[in-house]
């Protein structure tokens, strides 16, 4: 069906209430934002109405640029983790029974319906020295003794591809689906294996789902704060740990937003970069 | 033995067997069609021969060896799918390179081998085209091409021109007919348009229910049909009751034909193809009926009488045209060697 453009005011009718909420929830807090990072710090109290770019200078150190190199590459790591885990995991499941495929959709809703803090807890006690699962592996007489697994990096990446996974699976589950199952048939009839008809038909056919899904992941995990807390140490704690603690126990709002802000150009700018690499390799 | 045997295939799809006790040999550099209505197993059996399906019992034997356990990517065949499965990501001649890219062989008889089968299709200097780019022929080629880049011992094809439109259908029947007999590759097809297999094939194997009903040459199909079922299928005919009266003489409608049965059988049918078919004016010895419909096509003139609520159906080319319009009372003649007799 052809749609007209619209022409008169009436037509944008449909669009001024999504217009409106966005605005309220999304473009008046963000300005806000980006305004009170501009503000100068009160010591005594909040802040007061100025315009100083000392709070983005602030992040000229050594110590910020690292906290924002740490977030970035977590980031990145638990989005190719979980692509990495999820695609294969995905393919396998659209080729069962349609029954088995519905279990397993449940069974990832409902690890949806779990908050991050009962994850972080959860995970923090299944790493423990304790309770954890070294116990398991001691029984099994595969270690001497039990052992900490936190706080470790591994931990932290543990529990955050842990959270992410379910909705890496359900974006990739409907194309996954669509995929025309001949192609996998045509690679085979030429001569691949299988496994060879996976990795150069199955993946290359699907790369823009996977480009899409990457950054979906990377953004989610990017404003992780909790788990970094529960399950790392200082130096696994994320941008967004420090945005908090900056807001809420150190009372420097200004810089807090400064932070948000950098922080989603930067992400943005990260966003860009990869649908443009996306683009040139697509025009080849 | 060169060639391909099929040696008892059974497939069955928990109580349901889509196909049943299959056999059938095809010689080296046949062209076969496998024909039959959706759901009678013909692409059951081709997935079998291509390893896509593995049977529940029997034995797929190519030039002597068993390759029933074999899997696909190792039993050397082309194949074409319904869907073309082109893949998209690949320019042309990486899709056609794809079985060579994979077995690691040298970019420049890639290229060379790309050049050669382009050719071949008539679509040379497409090797750098993106294959969304194409149009629906041109991907059907294209398709045929990537199949055949290995020089298979086998070449499969899975209803490849359905989605073509009606006269670009029957130019690719001649083409892929010309390019087999060219190739001398020994040709496997399945279609449901029985215009498609008189066309192309050297054996044509109507299925019905997961069995083989007939498996002959085209025109001994269309001449000889087995029973009623490949009849009717193949083509247009006439079925007639025959029935036998106490004396053992047989019957059509009501007029006595001069026909008799094969012993032990009391009721068969008659088939006649409408071209046999001869109308004349009513006369003594003939079937009399009504003209009830006239279609002129131009070429042909199919005229439809109705003798005693049976419909028959008679052909004829404009020059002997029959000069009868509708409501006119006209004699039917049977000649009896075109009639066939077959099991009802």
């Amino acid at each position: 069906m052809r749609r007209e453009a619209p022409k008169t005011v009436a037509d944008y009718t449909p669009l001024f209430f999504p217009g409106f909420m966005l605005v309220i929830f999304f473009v008046v807090p963000f300005s806000t934002m980006i305004v009170v990072s501009f503000f100068k710090r009160d010591p005594a109290g909040f802040y007061t109405p100025d315009f100083v770019i000392d709070n983005y200078a602030r992040f000229l150190s050594v110590f910020f640029g690292s906290v924002l190199g740490f977030s970035l590459v977590l980031a990145i790591i638990v989005a190719l983790c979980c692509v990495a885990i999820a695609f294969p995991f995905t393919y396998l499941l659209t080729r069962c029974p349609r029954r088995v495929q519905t279990l397993w959709l449940v069974g990832l809703l409902s690890v949806l319906s779990l908050s991050e803090v009962i994850i972080g807890f959860a995970w923090s006690t299944l790493f423990s020295r304790t309770a954890g699962i070294t116990n398991l592996f001691v029984a099994l007489g595969l270690m001497e003794q039990p052992v900490a697994l936190l706080p470790s990096f591994g931990a932290v990446l543990t529990g955050m591809v842990y959270q992410a996974l379910p909705y890496t699976i359900l974006v990739l589950y409907p194309a996954l689906v669509r995929l025309d199952p001949t192609l996998l048939e045509a690679a085979r009839t030429l001569g691949a294996s299988p496994l060879l008809a996976f990795f150069n038909v199955v993946t290359p056919a699907l790369r823009n789902t996977i480009v899409a899904t990457l950054i979906m992941v990377f953004v989610f995990a990017l404003g992780s704060y909790l788990l970094p807390q529960i399950l790392g140490r200082p130096q696994h704690w994320t941008l967004s740990v420090l945005i908090t603690d900056q807001a809420i126990y150190q009372s420097n709002m200004p810089f807090a937003a400064a932070m948000a802000v950098f922080l989603v150009l930067i992400s943005l700018a990260l966003v860009g970069m990869m649908l443009l690499v996306g683009r040139k390799e697509n025009a080849l | 033995m060169s060639g391909l045997a099929i040696n008892d295939i059974t497939k069955k799809f928990g109580d349901f067997s889509a196909v049943d006790n299959v056999n059938l040999t095809v010689p080296h550099g046949t062209f076969v069609c496998l024909l039959g209505p959706s759901g009678c197993g013909k692409t059951t059996l081709l997935r079998m021969i291509a390893g896509l399906e593995e049977p529940t019992g029997g034995a797929i034997v190519l030039d002597g060896d068993d390759i029933t356990a074999l899997p696909t990517h190792k039993r050397n065949l082309g194949m074409v799918f319904q869907s073309l499965a082109l893949f998209p990501h690949l320019s042309v001649g990486d899709n056609i390179a794809y079985a060579l890219r994979i077995r690691g062989k040298p970019k420049e008889e890639q290229r060379k081998r790309v050049e050669d089968l382009l050719a071949l299709i008539h679509l040379p200097d497409f090797a750098d085209r993106p294959v969304a780019k194409l149009s629906g022929g041109q991907r059907q080629r294209v398709a045929i091409a990537r199949a055949l880049a290995l020089s298979p011992k086998l070449f499969l094809l899975d209803e490849p021109l359905s989605a073509l439109d009606a006269k670009l259908r029957e130019d690719m029947q001649v083409e892929l007919r010309q390019l087999q007999q060219r190739l001398g590759i020994t040709t496997i097809v399945v279609t449901h348009d029985q215009r498609e297999a008189m066309t192309m094939a050297d054996l044509v194997v109507v299925m019905g229910k997961g069995k083989i009903l007939q498996a002959a040459p085209p025109i001994e199909i269309y001449r000889k049909p087995a029973d009623a079922f490949v009849a009717d299928f193949i083509g247009i005919t006439n079925l007639l009751p025959i029935e036998t009266d106490g004396a053992g003489r047989a019957t059509v409608l009501t007029a006595v034909a001069g026909l008799s049965l094969p012993a032990g059988m009391s009721k068969a049918s008659l088939s006649i193809r409408p071209e046999d078919v001869g109308v004349a004016a009513p006369r003594s010895g003939a079937l009399t009926g009504t003209v009830s419909f006239v279609r002129d096509l131009g070429g042909t003139i199919e005229t439809f009488v109705d003798v005693g609520g049976t419909t028959i159906i008679a052909v004829a080319t404009p020059r002997e045209r029959p000069n009868v319009s509708v409501g006119q009372s006209v004699g039917i003649v049977l000649p009896p060697e075109s009639c066939v007799v077959l099991k009802p």
